[in-house]
C-alpha cells in the first residue's frame, strides 16, 4: 500500500516537473532576453535606439535606430495580411457555408499543406520565380525588395487564417444560420451580414495569429527582401525585418559580449513584444468567442 | 359564421430525410388567419411538417418532398422544385424553438428581412421596425435602447424580437416551432397573448409540446403520430371529443 502511494507521488511529480519546465524554459528565455537587453540600453540611449532612422551597428560609424527594421518587419508584414487576410477570409467562408461536405474534408488538409512547406522553399521561391515575374510589370523593382516576400508570407499564412476563421465559422450555432434563411435572406448574405459578425471574435483571433506569424517570419525576408535595413514604406525597394536582422548577425562572428552582439537581442526584445501585444489581444479575444452564445 | 377560406392546401406531402420517410401523405387545409397548432409526441413529424411550409429541409442534402403545397390565393406549390426557396421564405416567416437574434443591435435585428430584400431607406425601415416591435408586444420595453445588442434582452424579450423580425416583412403565414419551450411561465404566457392577438392579420401554425397551449391559442388542432396526421379539426372537438382513440390517449397524457 505505502509502495502504491510512493509510486503515485513520483509519477505526479515527474508530471508537474515536465509542467513545470515549459514554463521554466520560457521565463529564462525573457529573463537572457532583458538582462542583455539591459546591458545594450547601458551603452546606448533609448530615446535613440527608438527613434532613430539609421541602423549601422556593424559598420563605422554605428548608429542604433532600430526604426528602420521595424518599418521593413511591418511593410512586408502589411503586404503579406493584404494577401492573407482577404484570401483566407474568403476561403473561409467557401468551406464553411458552401462548399460540400466531402469537398471541404479534401481541400481543408490540401490547404493545410500550404503551412508544411519548409519557409527556406518559400524563400528562394519568392527570389527567384515570384521577383523576376513581377519585375515584368513593375520595372522599377528591384531583386530584393519589401513586395515579394511580403505576397509568399501572405500566402504562406493563409492556412492559418482560413483555418481557425472556419472553425469559427462553423462553431456559429445552426438555428442561428437558420434564423437568417428563414428571413429569406441568400447564402451570401447570410454569410457575410450574419456568419461573420457571429464569428468576429474568432476570425479576429485567427487574423491575430496570422500577423503574429508574418511578423516573425525569417527566412522568406532574409532570403529575398535584401538584407538592407532601410527606412521606407516603399515596397519597391528592399529592407530588412527584424528577424532577418538577428539571423545576419547570428550567422557573422560577431565577438560574444560586444555592442553589436547585444543588438540582436535588443532586436529580439522588440519583436518579442510585437509580437506578445498582438498574442495577448488573440488571447483576449479567444476567450470573449465563448461568451458569444 | 363566414366560411373560414383556405391558405394553404397540403395534398399528399410525403418527405424523406434519404431513405428514411418523416412524413406520410399528409392532407389538410391551413384556414386564413386562424391558427392552427400541430401537436403530437416527439419524432412525431410535427417540426418536420412545419418546417416544409418554409422550406427550411433544402438547406440540408438528401432531403425530399412529394406531393405538394398549394399556396392560395395565386396557386404556387411552394414545395415544388421549380419554386425558389427564398421566394417561398419571404412569404413565409418563422420563429424558432430557441430565440436566435442575430449579433446586431436590436433594430437591426428587426429590419434584417428589409435589408436583404434591399430596402435601405431610413424612415422605411424605422416606420416598420417600430411597428414590428409595437406588434410583438416589445416597443416599449425597448424604444430607448433600439441601439443596444439583441443580447442584452432577457429569452422573453429575445423571443418577442425574433417574433417581430418575423413580422417585419409582412409574412402571409407565420410559422412557430415550440416558440416558448425555452422560456419561463410569464414571457410564455406573453407569447401566447401575442400570437391570439396576431391572428387578426396572419396565418399561424404552431407546434408545441404543450397541449394546454395548443388548446389556448388555436383554432385548429392536427395530432399527429409517426408522420401522419391521425386527427384534424376544431380545437375543442379534438380536446374534449377526439373521434381517434390515439388522439383521446395522446390528449388524456396515457402516451406521449
Amino acid at each position: 500500500m505505502k509502495i502504491k502511494k510512493f509510486k503515485e507521488r513520483i509519477i505526479e511529480s515527474l508530471l508537474f516537473i515536465c509542467a513545470v519546465s515549459s514554463i521554466f524554459i520560457t521565463l529564462s528565455i525573457v529573463v537572457v532576453l532583458s538582462y542583455e537587453t539591459f546591458g545594450f540600453f547601458k551603452e546606448i540611449s533609448i530615446v535613440e535606439f527608438l527613434t532613430g532612422t539609421v541602423w549601422t551597428p556593424l559598420f563605422e560609424p554605428p548608429k542604433f535606430g532600430i526604426l528602420p527594421l521595424v518599418t521593413g518587419t511591418l511593410l512586408t508584414t502589411f503586404i503579406a495580411l493584404l494577401v492573407a487576410l482577404p484570401l483566407g477570409l474568403m476561403s473561409a467562408v467557401y468551406l464553411s457555408e458552401y462548399a460540400p461536405h466531402r469537398l471541404r474534408e479534401t481541400v481543408k488538409p490540401i490547404l493545410e499543406l500550404l503551412a508544411a512547406v519548409p519557409t527556406v522553399v518559400y524563400g528562394y521561391f519568392a527570389l527567384l520565380f515570384l521577383t523576376p515575374i513581377l519585375q515584368k510589370f513593375l520595372t522599377e523593382l528591384s531583386g530584393f525588395n519589401a513586395l515579394s516576400p511580403g505576397i509568399i508570407i501572405g500566402i504562406m499564412i493563409i492556412p492559418y487564417v482560413s483555418s481557425v476563421s472556419e472553425d469559427a465559422m462553423r462553431a456559429v450555432p445552426m438555428h442561428i444560420r437558420e434564423g437568417s434563411y428563414a428571413m429569406g435572406a441568400t447564402k451570401f448574405q447570410t454569410a457575410f451580414k450574419v456568419i461573420i459578425p457571429s464569428a468576429f471574435s474568432g476570425i479576429a483571433a485567427a487574423f491575430l495569429i496570422g500577423i503574429s506569424r508574418a511578423v516573425g517570419e525569417t527566412m522568406v525576408v532574409a532570403i529575398a527582401a535584401g538584407m538592407m535595413p532601410n527606412f521606407t514604406i516603399n515596397p519597391y525597394e528592399p529592407v530588412q525585418t527584424l528577424t532577418a536582422y538577428i539571423v545576419q548577425v547570428s550567422l557573422g562572428d560577431v565577438p560574444h559580449g560586444s555592442i553589436e552582439y547585444k543588438t540582436i537581442f535588443a532586436a529580439g526584445m522588440v519583436l518579442f513584444m510585437m509580437t506578445l501585444i498582438f498574442n495577448i489581444i488573440g488571447f483576449w479575444l479567444r476567450k470573449k468567442i465563448r461568451e458569444a452564445y | 359564421m363566414v366560411r373560414d377560406s383556405i391558405k394553404a392546401e397540403v395534398k399528399n406531402l410525403n418527405f424523406f430525410y434519404g431513405n428514411v420517410q418523416a412524413l406520410k401523405n399528409i392532407n389538410l387545409d391551413i384556414l386564413e388567419k386562424r391558427v392552427t397548432a400541430l401537436i403530437g409526441p416527439s419524432g412525431c413529424g410535427k417540426t418536420t411538417f412545419l418546417r416544409c411550409f418554409n422550406r427550411m429541409h433544402d438547406l440540408y442534402p438528401h432531403n425530399r418532398y412529394e406531393g405538394s403545397i398549394i399556396l392560395k390565393p395565386d396557386d404556387i406549390d411552394i414545395i415544388s422544385p421549380n419554386i425558389d426557396p427564398i421566394e417561398v421564405r419571404m412569404r413565409i416567416s418563422m420563429v424558432f424553438q430557441k430565440p436566435n437574434p442575430f449579433p446586431k443591435t436590436i433594430f437591426e435585428n428587426v429590419a434584417y428581412g428589409l435589408r436583404v430584400r434591399g430596402i435601405s431607406n431610413k424612415k422605411v425601415l424605422a416606420e416598420v421596425v417600430e411597428k414590428s416591435l409595437r406588434g410583438a408586444a416589445l416597443w416599449d420595453e425597448v424604444k430607448d435602447r433600439l441601439d443596444k445588442p439583441a443580447f442584452d434582452l432577457s429569452g422573453g424579450q429575445q423571443q418577442r424580437l425574433c417574433i417581430a423580425r418575423a413580422l417585419a416583412t409582412n409574412p402571409e403565414i407565420l410559422l412557430f416551432d415550440e416558440p416558448t419551450s425555452a422560456l419561463d411561465p410569464i414571457a410564455t404566457s406573453k407569447i401566447e397573448e401575442l400570437i391570439v392577438e396576431l391572428k387578426n392579420n396572419v396565418t399561424i401554425i404552431i407546434v408545441t409540446h404543450n397541449m394546454q397551449q395548443a388548446a389556448r391559442v388555436s383554432e385548429y388542432t392536427a395530432f399527429m403520430y409517426l408522420g401522419e396526421i391521425i386527427e384534424y379539426g376544431k380545437t375543442e372537438k379534438i380536446f374534449t371529443a377526439p373521434s381517434e382513440k390515439l388522439t383521446e390517449e395522446y390528449i388524456t397524457g396515457r402516451f406521449g
